[in-house]
């Protein structure tokens, strides 16, 4: 029962993206379409799994002092290794998303979960915790990449869903609309909580 | 040769600014952008990193990992190097420059975590650039995003002071919405100068 509460907390009560404001740089950055937001949420999810394992197998063994540097080396570790397997298996999409791969390192949604899940949990809670948390970044950056596609392009996931008439806003999907986007959902859920 | 120092110089600031065209540091660029102050204080600091980084890791990543092959840990490198720069950069100020440890320190450790650090050393290596050109478009990628964090902080300031902000947009939500219409207006640079 535990662990279920571990899991799903990220999705909604505690969704790192949309309450705790975290790992923007990706979340506004490989929104424009849906398919780069998947491939993003996939590879953030692979990287937390599994440096939130590591480091709470190792947490024992690490001074606390240099504990934060030896959990950046331990992420950076996983993300050459999706990286390499990203460019190996799907490389249009790891071209899509060019430079972000490598920036998971510093995404703070791994590193938050390290310094406040990991570090203090058994392995088994942390797979869940990183589980739901990488979900929840999943889902989350999934709704802002349907919205600015719908908005900017009239499609999802590369198909047409409004009618021929509807002429994209361009603007969704350069940077400007990725603020715009994510600045109004942040103004909605607040007012939802309300 | 000079003219595209320059011209990469320009692009950094205005028309490939780091925080409004790639969306790159984010974090601090939304939570720290309270104050003028503040995003002046995290933007100095900013400059001064990047741009000794940026410095660092092209002569560690031509120097030694092209050499002998092992471009495959760059990513770990780098990393290590940031971190180990920040925190090397943290006990100078302590010990010789005090006065300065108390405005800039609180925003030293956060920068490890800034994306901008970390997305330079990456481009420099992306776009095969020198020495010198890393060394500039580095320091022209800070000025940039301080740049940007400035004016949206300025605007904060001032519509802090007229008050009518709609009830959900308050914090993060307004902040967003004035870096998206900042973005906008920078778009107007698009087309000034072109870098490959």
């Amino acid at each position: 029962m535990k662990l279920m509460k571990e899991f799903t907390k990220g999705f909604i009560k505690e969704n790192p993206v949309f309450v705790m404001a975290l790992g923007l740089c990706p979340t506004l950055a490989v929104t424009t379409s849906v398919e780069n937001a998947i491939g993003m949420g996939f590879a953030a999810t692979f990287v937390l799994v599994f440096s939130n394992i590591f480091i709470s197998l190792i947490k024992n063994f690490i001074p606390a002092k240099v504990r934060i540097p030896a959990y950046i080396v331990v992420i950076a570790s996983f993300v050459t290794i999706i990286d390499m397997v990203m460019h190996a298996f799907v490389p249009a999409l790891h071209k899509n998303l060019g430079l972000f791969i490598p920036l998971i390192v510093v995404n703070c949604i791994i590193l938050g979960r390290a310094e406040a899940f990991a570090g203090k949990n058994n392995v088994i809670r942390s797979i869940f915790d990183g589980l739901g948390m990488g979900i929840g970044f999943t889902i989350a950056i999934i709704v802002i990449g349907a919205i600015r596609e719908i908005l900017g392009a009239g499609q999802l996931l590369g198909f047409d869903v409004l009618p021929q008439t509807y002429k994209p806003v361009l603007v969704a999907i350069l940077a400007p609309g990725a603020f715009l986007v994510m600045g109004l959902l942040m103004g909605l859920m607040n007012l939802k909580k309300k | 040769m000079k003219l595209q120092i320059l011209s990469i110089f320009i692009a950094t600031i205005f028309t490939h600014n780091i925080a409004l065209t790639y969306l790159l540091g984010m974090c601090p660029f939304i939570s720290l952008s309270r104050s003028l102050k503040t995003a002046w204080g995290m933007g100095l600091s900013v400059i001064f990193v990047v741009t000794l980084t940026g410095a660092l890791n092209w002569i560690i990543y031509h120097w030694i990992l092209v050499p002998t092959q092992s471009e495959l840990i760059s990513y770990i490198v780098f990393i290590i190097v940031i971190a180990a720069s920040v925190q090397l950069l943290e006990m100078i100020l302590e010990k010789f420059l005090p006065g300065l440890q108390v405005s800039f320190g609180i925003f030293l450790p956060l920068i490890t975590v800034n994306c901008v650090v970390l997305a330079v050393s990456l481009f420099m290596v992306i776009r095969d650039y020198n020495f010198i050109q890393t060394v500039v478009f580095a320091f022209g990628s800070a000025v940039g995003w301080t740049l940007a964090i400035t004016i949206v902080a300025a605007i904060k300031e001032k519509l802090s002071l007229s008050g009518d902000v709609p009830k959900g947009l308050q914090g993060a939500g307004i902040t967003m919405v004035i870096a998206g219409i900042v973005a906008l207006t920078f778009l107007g640079f698009a087309g000034m100068v072109a870098i490959q």
